[in-house]
């Protein structure tokens, strides 16, 4: 069983991580600063449970844009992989290669899985200011869907209304 | 952020396509795609569970397309509602049973030309059908449907709830899909 004690919880600070996106580019999380990210943590290019929520949260990226949200899919598999895996499932976001040093970002969430050597299937949902809302760590095997995300983001558009005037615009 | 996931939104009303007793003590629904593989399987599974469960069962089917995977399936599914606006709940299985039927006959067989030729076949005027996937007449309906599905915490296609809670189990299997039935009747 996933040991849900550890995976960074609401209200910590997502710790910043800069990784290859495609073999020469790579997506750096603090560039997304001033509008939420969904971090979607998986365990492999390629198994057929985890092209299910790929390919999901691929047909449900417009709701994701809505709240002007960007959605990055995290795993260890390498760029040359997740090129071929995002072609050929007509992915529309990026995939992140947490290879080198292995699963370094996902042990920062604490989502590692140390036996397997994979990460777990985790998802973050963090703010505009880089602070985690909302984290959900679901049994390796259990596509958890979209419905959490797009809870988390509406609270978070909620907050964004009934505070400062400075946040969102 | 307080509901649990995986749970039923909206409840099943009579906007739905239902099969079976409204009293029945077990309501099953199913998020399905017409051009999704895994849903065909699933069709030539639920007759059997259906039956073995007889009138205490009730099932929904809600739509659930993968646009992006599968090309034809939003068409597929405004055809169905076209043709259930034109004559009805028993067309509308008609239609649903002749696309799940033919989904294998080939990469076209569920293109306009032939979605337009089953309605016929499940009783529908075909030119009302053409006229409704040109316009995009039951775009949003089938829209609609999806979303219910994403806030429902459907997973992929197909997804089935079971009295309103996603079900994990085994859906390939007659006798633990059946089983699922049976204890969510008592």
């Amino acid at each position: 069983m996933p040991n849900a004690s550890k995976i960074l919880q609401p209200g910590t600070p997502a710790p910043d991580f800069s990784l290859p996106v495609t073999p020469d580019q790579r997506v750096t999380l603090s560039d997304f600063r001033g509008r939420p990210v969904v971090l979607a943590f998986y365990p492999a290019d390629w198994s057929p449970v985890c092209g299910d929520q790929m390919v999901l949260y691929n047909e449900v990226l417009s709701e994701f844009h809505k709240h002007h949200a960007e959605l990055l899919g995290i795993s260890v598999d390498g760029p040359w992989c997740h090129g071929a895996f995002a072609a050929q499932r007509k992915l529309h976001f990026p995939l992140l290669a947490d290879f080198e040093p292995k699963g370094a970002v996902a042990r920062q969430y604490g989502v590692y899985r140390e036996h397997e050597g994979t990460t777990e299937r985790a998802l973050f949902v963090i703010d505009g200011e880089g602070v985690i809302r909302w984290s959900y760590l679901s049994p390796v095997g259990v596509n958890p869907g979209a419905d959490g995300i797009l809870e988390a983001l509406e609270s978070i558009d909620a907050r964004a209304h009934a505070g400062s005037p400075s946040d969102g615009a | 952020m307080t509901t649990q996931q995986g749970t039923l939104r909206p409840a099943v009303s009579v906007e739905d396509h239902v099969l079976g007793p409204a009293d029945a003590p077990v309501t099953l629904v199913e998020y399905g795609d017409f051009q999704c593989p895994h849903c065909a399987r699933a069709h030539r599974v639920l007759p059997k569970v259906l039956k073995r469960l007889g009138d205490r069962t009730r099932f929904v089917f809600r739509h659930f397309p993968l646009g992006e995977s599968h090309p034809d399936a939003i068409h597929a599914a405004e055809a169905s509602e076209s043709v259930a606006a034109q004559v009805g709940e028993e067309g509308f299985w008609r239609m649903h049973d002749l696309m799940y039927d033919h989904q294998r006959d080939g990469d076209d067989s569920l293109d306009d030309a032939h979605l337009i030729r089953y309605a016929g076949q499940a009783g529908a005027d075909p030119s009302t059908v053409a006229l409704d996937l040109a316009a995009d007449t039951y775009e949003q309906a089938v829209k609609s449907s999806f979303m219910s599905g994403v806030r429902s915490g459907v997973n992929g296609t197909p997804t089935f709830f079971i009295n309103g809670r996603r079900f994990e189990g085994d859906w390939t299997s007659v006798d633990a899909f059946a089983a699922a039935l049976e204890s969510a009747a008592t």
